[in-house]
C-alpha cells in the first residue's frame, strides 16, 4: 500500500514546492527593481504598489476569461458526448478550432474592431481563445471512460445524473484539469497583449520599458508574466497528482 | 422468477437476428447458465432482464412482473449485476463501490458501513485492509470478489453475471468458483450467469442453456446436457469425455453406501456371517461402540487365524462426501483397490464405494435418457 501513496505524495509535494519557488523568485524579482532602480525614471515609474496592480490585473484578465472558458466549453462538452448530440461534437470542434489558429493578437485586434478598446475586449478575445483545450479536453476526457464501467454504474440503478456525477465526471476531471491547464498558461502569456488594448496588465511595463528604454523595466515586465505561467502550471499539475485515479 | 415468453432482439443493421424467439423460464433460488460460442445471445439475453437492451418482441416477467411496466431504476435497484473485468469503479475506494446501490436506495452512512463489512467478511477480504483500498491495488481474484459484494450490497433476490471469473486465471477461477457455490448455498439468490465455458457451465449451473445464434438449443440440468446432447452442436461444445464429466457431477457422498460396523470382540465367525450377506462384502470394526479405521473383508477373515483383530487391515485413504466420483475413480486408479471408504470431516468412516456402483451410477443416466 505504502509502495502506491509513497511516491504520489512525494510528487505532488515536489509540484507544491515548484509553485512556491516560482512565486518567491517574482517577488524576489520585482523587489529587487524597487529597491535598486537602474536610476530615477525607474524608480519613479516601478513601485511595489504598481507592480502589484499591474499583476493584480494581469491576473483578473486571466481569471475571468478562463471561467468564462470553463463556464461554456465544460457543459458544452458535456452534452456534446450525450448520445443524442454526440453527432454535432467534430462540426463543434472545428468551428471553435479557427479561434485557436487564428494568432492570438489577430484575435485582440479584431476584438477591437467589435468592441473597442478597454479590458473587456481582451476577456473576450482570449475567451475564445481558451475553449478549444478545455473543449477538446472534456470530450476527450469523457469519450475515454471505460464504457464498461457506465454500463455496469447504470446496470446496477444508478439514476443518469449519478452516473455522470458520481462516475463519468470524476473519472474524466484529470482531462478536464489538463485541458484547463493549457489554458490558464497560454492565457497568462496572451494576457501581455491586453496592453496594447488598454486592457492592462504586466503588458504595460514592456511596453512603458521599450518606450524608456530601461532594459530593467522591460525584464521585469517579461520574466513576471513567464514566472506566473510557470507556477500556475505547475499549480495545475500539482491537482492532477490529487485527482489521478 | 425471471420468464423469457417468446422474446427476440433485431438489430436494425445486422442480418442476423440477436435473440430469437427466446423462451425460458429461470426457477427462484438457481444458478441458471447461459453458455455458447460469441455472438450466440447469451449475454444480450441477460442484459434484456435490467432492461440494458430492449427486446424487439416479446415480454420478459421478473417476479411476476411485466418488466416493460416496472420503474427501470427500481428493476435495476434489485437485480444484482457482475460483469467481467473491471467493472470497479476505479476512482472510488472499495467501501464506495460496494456501498453504490445502498447510497442510491438512500441508506444512513452507518447502516451502509456495517453492510459494507458484513459483505467483505462473506467474500473473505478482511474489512480493516480492504475498505479503503482503491481497485488499482487489488489482485484479479479480489476485484472480482469485491464485484460480488457489490452486486449483493441491498441484498437482491436476483443476480446477473456476465463472464465473472472470465478473466481470471484458471487456479484462482477455480476457487473463486467454489467459493461462490459456497455463497449461493448460504444466500440462494436466483442467478443468470452467462459463461462461454462448458466447464464452467457445468460446474456451476443448477440448470444450463445452451444458445446458438439466438436460439436455445437445450435446455436442462447439467447431467441431462452431458447424458444426452440434443444435437452435434451440443456434443462439440461438450467435447466429448461425457461419461467422466457426468462423474464430476457425482458426489462420493450421494454414492457411498452403508458399512456394516461390526465390534472387534466378535467371533470370526459372527463376522463371516456378516459378510457374506447380500451388499455387505467389508466391515468396518469398532471398540466400544467408536468405529476404527480398520476394516475386514470376505479374503482377510478367510485368511486369518484365531480372533477377529488378526483380520484386520488399516484404512489408510479415504475421501470426503465432498469429492467427486471422479476423485474416487482416480483413487482406486492410484491405490489398485476396487473400493475407497468416504470418511466425514472428523475422519470418521461414513460409508464405501465400490468400483462397480461408479460404474452403475453413470451407466444409469445413460440409459435413462436412451430410455
Amino acid at each position: 500500500m505504502s509502495m502506491r501513496t509513497g511516491p504520489r505524495d512525494r510528487a505532488w509535494l515536489a509540484s507544491l514546492g515548484k509553485v512556491a519557488a516560482f512565486v518567491a523568485l517574482g517577488v524576489l524579482l520585482s523587489v529587487y527593481v524597487v529597491e535598486y532602480p537602474q536610476d530615477g525614471l525607474v524608480a519613479r515609474l516601478v513601485t511595489t504598489h504598481k507592480i502589484l496592480s499591474l499583476a493584480g490585473q494581469h491576473l483578473g484578465i486571466v481569471v475571468v476569461s478562463c471561467a468564462l472558458a470553463i463556464l461554456t466549453a465544460i457543459p458544452a462538452g458535456v452534452l456534446l458526448t450525450r448520445p443524442a448530440l454526440k453527432q454535432w461534437a467534430p462540426r463543434v470542434v472545428s468551428l471553435v478550432n479557427i479561434g485557436q489558429t487564428v494568432p492570438s493578437l489577430a484575435v485582440i485586434a479584431l476584438s477591437v474592431g467589435l468592441l473597442g478598446i478597454g479590458a473587456r475586449t481582451a476577456i473576450i478575445a482570449m475567451w475564445i481563445y481558451s475553449l478549444l483545450p478545455i473543449l477538446n479536453n472534456t470530450l476527450v476526457g469523457l469519450d475515454e471512460v471505460d464504457p464498461a464501467i457506465t454500463e455496469a454504474a447504470h446496470g446496477m440503478g444508478m439514476t443518469l445524473g449519478h452516473v455522470f456525477l458520481k462516475v463519468e465526471l470524476p473519472l474524466a476531471l484529470p482531462m478536464i484539469l489538463a485541458g484547463i491547464r493549457t489554458a490558464v498558461t497560454i492565457n497568462i502569456g496572451s494576457a501581455i497583449l491586453a496592453a496594447f488594448v488598454g486592457g492592462g496588465g504586466l503588458g504595460n511595463l514592456i511596453i512603458a520599458g521599450n518606450n524608456i528604454s530601461r532594459s530593467q523595466v522591460l525584464v521585469l515586465g517579461a520574466a513576471l508574466p513567464v514566472l506566473m505561467a510557470l507556477s500556475a502550471d505547475a499549480f495545475f499539475e500539482m491537482l492532477e497528482h490529487r485527482t489521478r485515479v | 422468477m425471471i420468464r423469457f415468453d417468446g422474446v427476440s432482439k433485431r438489430y436494425p443493421n445486422e442480418a442476423a437476428t440477436a435473440v430469437d424467439d427466446l423462451t425460458l423460464h429461470i426457477r427462484p433460488g438457481e444458478i441458471c447458465m447461459l453458455v455458447g460460442p460469441s455472438g450466440c445471445g447469451k449475454t444480450t439475453t441477460m442484459k434484456m432482464v435490467n432492461k440494458l437492451i430492449t427486446p424487439s418482441s416479446g415480454t420478459i416477467h421478473v417476479e411476476g412482473r411485466d418488466i416493460e411496466a416496472v420503474d427501470t431504476i427500481e428493476l435495476r435497484l434489485n437485480i444484482g449485476y457482475i460483469i467481467q473485468d473491471i467493472g470497479l469503479f476505479p476512482h472510488m475506494t472499495v467501501a464506495e463501490n460496494i456501498a453504490t446501490v445502498p447510497m442510491e436506495l438512500g441508506w444512513k452512512a452507518q447502516r451502509t458501513a456495517a453492510r459494507v463489512d458484513e459483505l467483505l467478511d462473506l467474500v473473505d477480504l478482511d474489512p480493516a485492509i480492504y475498505r479503503k483500498k482503491k481497485p488499482r491495488e487489488l489482485s484479479g481474484g479480489q476485484k472480482q470478489r469485491v464485484g460480488v459484494a457489490r452486486a449483493l450490497a441491498a441484498d437482491p433476490r436476483i443476480m446477473l453475471m456476465d463472464e465473472p471469473f472470465g478473466a481470471l486465471d484458471p487456479i484462482t477461477r477455480a476457487k473463486l468458483q467454489d467459493e461462490f457455490l459456497k455463497i449461493q448455498e448460504k444466500i440462494r439468490k436466483t442467478i443468470v450467469f452467462v459463461t462461454h465455458d462448458i466447464e464452467e457451465a457445468l460446474k456451476m449451473g443448477d440448470r444450463i442453456a445452451v444458445l446458438k445464434a439466438g436460439r436455445v438449443v437445450q435446455f436442462g440440468t447439467p447431467m441431462d446436457i452431458l447424458a444426452a446432447p440434443a444435437d452435434p452442436f451440443v456434443s462439440e461444445l461438450i467435447g466429448g469425455r461425457q461419461a467422466l464429466k457426468m462423474m464430476n457431477l457425482i458426489f462420493c457422498g450421494q454414492i457411498m453406501r452403508e458399512v456394516p460396523v461390526i465390534d472387534r470382540g466378535q467371533t470370526l465367525a459372527a463376522a463371516l456371517r456378516l459378510a457374506a450377506e447380500p451388499g455387505a462384502g467389508r466391515l468396518l470394526l469398532s471398540s466400544n461402540g467408536l468405529r476404527e479405521r480398520f476394516y475386514v473383508d470376505a479374503q482377510s477373515l478367510a485368511l486369518a487365524a484365531g480372533d477377529l483383530a488378526a483380520a484386520a487391515r488399516p484404512i489408510t485413504r479415504a475421501l470426503r462426501p465432498r469429492a467427486s466420483a471422479q476423485d474416487a475413480l482416480s483413487e482406486m486408479f492410484r491405490t489398485g483397490d476396487r473400493f475407497l471408504f468416504v470418511e466425514d470431516d472428523d475422519h470418521q468412516v461414513q460409508g464405501v464405494i465400490e468400483l462397480d456402483d461408479l460404474f452403475r451410477q453413470v451407466s444409469r443416466y445413460e440409459h435413462a435418457h436412451r430410455a
